[in-house]
C-alpha cells in the first residue's frame, strides 16, 4: 500500500472518474429497454470510488451487464432502495431500525446485509505535532471539547482544533457511537466536507486534529492509537487492521430487496465478495474482507 | 397601413386586430405569453412555499416525536391487538393497513422492538432519552441536556439524543450576513459613486465590467479560494485563534455580494438626472459635493434596494460558507466559527431520514428562510416607496 497510490485516490482521481460516471449514467440511459440486465447501485460516498471500480471491472469481463453508480450519502441510498430505484444499496453504517421499517412498508421484506468491505479511521495530525500516540479515551476526551490543550496530551501549549465532519456522513456517526460512546461533539469541532478536506485542514493547522478513512497527504500524518491507556498502540496497517488489533474499524454494507437478489444481481454480489472483488478493494486503499466472510 | 387607422372606427375585434391602436396577431402572442411566464412564476414561488410548509406541517402540529426511548408492545401481544390500535401504533395509513399480512405485521412489530435494543443502556435510563425535542421548548429556547454543566442551545441532529435547537443556526446565518454586509456595501456603494459621477469614461469602462464580472465566478470557487488562501492570509494578518470562522466566510461572502450592490447602486446613481449634477457644479460646488450631497441622496432608494437584494444574496448563500465554516457555535464572536441555515440544509438533507424529525426541521429552517427573506424584501419596498415619496417632495 504505498502512499501516493492513496492520496490519489482521494483527490484528483475524483474528478478524474466524474466523465466515467456521466459516461456509464449516459450508456445505461442508452441501453435501456434492451435485453441486457441492468443493475443500479446508489448509496454512500466512501463507497462509490469503490463500487466504480468493480462497476468497472465486472462491466468489462461481462459485456451483457450494465452497471450504473451513483453516490448521494448512505441514507439516500436506503431511500432510494425503499422506492425501489435502485437495486443496490451502498452503505458506510449499518442499516437502522427506522429505515427497516420503511423498507418493510415498501416492499414487505427486511433488505438483506452483505459485508463488502472493511474501513480502518485515521487519526490525523499536522507533521508539526510531536504527538506519536493517541488513546481512544484521549480521542474521546479531545472530540467531545474536555481536553482543550495539547499540553494535557505532553505536547506543546497550544489549544487544539478539532476537525470533524458533516453529520450527514457514515463516518461521523460511526466516530460518534464508537469512539465519543455516543457523547456530542464539541460545538467548537469545525465540520468538514470529506475526508480530503479534513486532511487538507490539518495539513494547514499544526494544532489541528482530524479523522477519516485511511489516506495519507503532504503536511499531515497519523497516530498510532491505543486501545485503552495500558495497551499498545497500533499503527492503522492492513496486517492490523484485519487481525483486529487497531481499534477504530468498520465494515462497509451493501443492502438489497430480497426479491431481487438473484439472477444477474446475485452473480454480482458473488464476485465482489470473491477473491478477485476483494483485490479491487485493496486497490482502491480499502481493507479486504477476512476470508471467513468471502464467497468462495 | 391597415383599414382601421383609415377609417378612424374603434373596434375590439378578435385578437386586438381591429382595436385601432395597431396590435398585430404576434403581438397579442407576445403579449399573452408574457402574461402567463409571469403567472407561472407567482405560482412557483406559491408551490414552492407550499411544498416546504407541508413538509414541515407535521412538526408544527406537534405530530413528531422525536424521543428515542418509547413504549413497545411485544411481538407476541399481536394477535391481542385490535386494528384500531395496531395501526396507530405501527405508523399506517388505514390502505397500508389492510394491504398488509400478518407476517408483514409481525415483522413491522419486530423491528419496533429492535429499534429499542439498539439503544445503548447508557442512554436507556437517561431522562432526556424521553425528551420529545422537536417541542418548540426544546427548538428556541436552551436546555441542559445530560453531561452539559449549563443551560446550552445545541444543534446536534445525529446521534442517540437528537439536539435540534435552532438558535445557533439563526445566529450562524446572521452573524456571516452581517459581516459580509458591513464589508461589502461600503465598498460597493462607494465603488457605485466613484464610477458613476467620479470616474473618467475609460476608466469607468473597465472598472465596470471587472466588477461586474465577479459575479460570475461560481460562488463554489470563491468558497475554495476562501478555504485555501484568505483563511491563512487573513489569520496571519488578525491573529485569531480558530483558522475557519464566521469571519473569513463573511468576507467571502462579501465578494459574492459586492457585484450584486455594486452594479444596481450604480445603475441608480447613472439614472440620476444630468441636469442635477450640472446644476450643482454650475452653482460652484466640488465634483466631490456634488456627488456626495446631490446624486448620492437623488437615488437613495434605488441604493437601498441594492442593500436589499445583497442581503438577501448573503444569506440565501450556501457554497461559501459551506466551505469555510459549518461549526455550530452559539456565539457571537466574529471570530469564532458559524453554521448557516443554508449550510445546515444542504448539508444534512441528503442523510436525513425522509419523513423524519431531522428532515421535517430541515424544511422548518427552509419556510424560516424563506419567511425571512420574504419579510425582508416587503420592508425593503415599503421603505424604498417611503423615501421615493420623499425625495420628490411629495410628503
Amino acid at each position: 500500500m504505498n502512499p501516493k497510490t492513496k492520496m490519489n485516490y482521494h483527490a484528483p482521481q475524483n474528478m478524474k472518474t466524474m466523465p466515467g460516471k456521466i459516461l456509464i449514467a449516459a450508456a445505461t440511459l442508452m441501453m435501456a429497454g434492451s435485453s441486457r440486465a441492468d443493475i443500479t447501485v446508489k448509496g454512500s460516498d466512501t463507497l462509490v470510488i469503490l463500487a466504480q471500480k468493480w462497476a468497472e471491472v465486472y462491466m468489462g469481463q461481462n459485456t451483457g451487464t450494465k452497471i450504473q453508480v451513483t453516490g448521494g450519502g448512505t441514507g439516500t441510498g436506503f431511500a432510494a432502495l425503499q422506492n425501489q430505484t435502485t437495486d443496490l444499496c451502498d452503505a458506510s453504517r449499518k442499516i437502522k431500525a427506522k429505515e427497516i421499517e420503511a423498507c418493510i412498508k415498501a416492499f414487505g421484506k427486511r433488505p438483506t446485509e452483505y459485508k463488502v468491505a472493511i474501513d480502518g479511521l485515521s487519526i490525523y495530525v499536522s507533521t508539526d505535532n510531536p504527538l506519536k500516540e493517541i488513546s481512544v479515551q484521549q480521542l474521546e476526551a479531545i472530540f467531545t471539547g474536555k481536553i482543550k490543550s495539547w499540553k494535557q496530551l505532553g505536547g506543546p501549549d497550544a489549544p487544539i482544533t478539532v476537525y470533524s465532519r458533516e453529520n450527514s456522513s457514515g463516518t461521523y456517526e460511526f466516530f460518534k457511537e464508537h469512539v465519543l460512546q455516543g457523547k456530542d461533539f464539541a460545538a467548537s469541532a469545525q465540520t468538514m466536507p470529506g475526508t480530503a478536506a479534513v486532511l487538507q485542514a490539518v495539513a494547514k493547522d499544526r494544532n489541528g486534529i482530524g479523522y477519516g478513512g485511511a489516506a495519507y497527504g503532504a503536511g499531515a500524518k497519523h497516530l498510532a492509537v491505543k486501545a485503552d491507556d495500558s495497551s499498545p498502540a497500533v499503527e492503522p496497517t492492513e496486517e492490523n487492521v484485519l487481525a483486529q488489533k487497531y481499534p477504530i474499524w468498520r465494515h462497509l454494507f451493501i443492502y438489497v430487496n430480497p426479491a431481487l437478489d438473484k439472477g444477474e444481481v446475485a452473480a454480482y454480489l458473488k464476485w465482489m465478495r470473491s477473491e478477485e472483488g476483494q483485490k479491487i478493494v485493496k486497490d482502491v486503499g480499502y481493507f479486504p474482507l477476512p476470508a471467513s466472510l468471502r464467497e468462495k | 397601413m391597415s383599414s382601421s387607422q383609415n377609417t378612424g372606427k374603434r373596434s375590439h375585434g378578435w385578437m386586438g386586430i381591429h382595436r385601432g391602436h395597431q396590435a398585430r396577431p404576434l403581438e397579442w402572442v407576445a403579449e399573452k405569453f408574457i402574461f402567463g411566464v409571469s403567472l407561472s412564476a407567482i405560482l412557483m414561488v406559491l408551490l414552492i412555499f407550499l411544498f416546504v410548509a407541508r413538509e414541515a406541517a407535521p412538526l408544527l402540529l406537534g405530530q413528531m416525536n422525536s424521543a428515542p426511548v418509547q413504549e413497545v408492545i411485544p411481538v407476541s401481544e399481536l394477535d391481542k391487538l385490535s386494528p384500531a390500535q395496531l395501526q396507530p401504533y405501527l405508523g399506517l395509513t388505514p390502505q397500508e393497513f389492510v394491504a398488509m399480512d400478518r407476517e408483514t405485521l409481525k415483522s413491522l412489530m419486530e423491528v419496533k422492538v429492535e429499534a429499542q435494543d439498539e439503544i445503548p443502556a447508557g442512554f436507556r435510563n437517561d431522562p432526556d432519552a424521553r425528551i420529545n425535542s422537536t417541542q418548540w421548548r426544546y427548538l428556541l429556547r436552551p436546555h441542559q441536556w445530560t453531561g452539559y454543566s449549563k443551560p446550552e442551545f445545541i444543534w446536534q441532529p445525529v446521534g442517540q439524543i437528537k439536539k435540534y435547537n435552532l438558535i445557533p443556526l439563526l445566529v450562524g446565518s446572521l452573524k456571516t450576513t452581517l459581516i459580509g454586509l458591513l464589508f461589502a456595501v461600503p465598498l460597493a456603494v462607494g465603488a457605485a459613486i466613484y464610477v458613476s459621477q467620479l470616474a473618467r469614461p475609460r476608466v469607468r469602462e473597465v472598472i465596470k465590467p471587472t466588477i461586474e464580472m465577479l459575479s460570475g465566478i461560481p460562488s463554489v470557487v470563491v468558497g475554495f479560494f476562501a478555504l485555501l488562501v484568505m483563511a491563512t492570509v487573513l489569520q496571519s494578518v488578525f491573529g485569531y485563534q480558530t483558522r475557519l470562522n464566521a469571519f473569513v466566510a463573511g468576507i467571502a461572502l462579501g465578494f459574492a455580494v459586492i457585484p450584486v450592490v455594486f452594479s444596481i447602486a450604480e445603475d441608480a446613481l447613472t439614472s440620476v438626472p444630468q441636469s442635477y449634477t450640472q446644476a450643482a457644479l454650475a452653482l460652484g460646488s466640488s465634483k466631490w459635493q456634488a456627488a456626495w450631497q446631490i446624486a448620492l441622496p437623488a437615488a437613495l432608494p434605488g441604493v437601498f434596494a441594492a442593500m436589499v437584494l445583497g442581503f438577501g444574496r448573503a444569506i440565501g448563500e450556501t457554497m461559501i460558507v459551506l466551505m469555510v465554516c459549518s461549526a455550530s457555535v452559539m456565539s457571537w464572536n466574529i471570530f469564532d466559527s458559524a453554521r448557516s441555515i443554508t449550510t445546515t440544509i444542504a448539508a444534512e438533507m441528503a442523510e436525513a431520514v425522509s419523513g423524519g424529525p431531522h428532515y421535517r426541521i430541515l424544511f422548518l429552517l427552509g419556510a424560516l428562510l424563506f419567511a425571512v427573506t420574504f419579510v425582508l424584501n416587503m420592508i425593503g419596498d415599503v421603505v424604498m416607496h417611503r423615501l421615493k415619496l420623499k425625495l420628490e417632495g411629495r410628503r
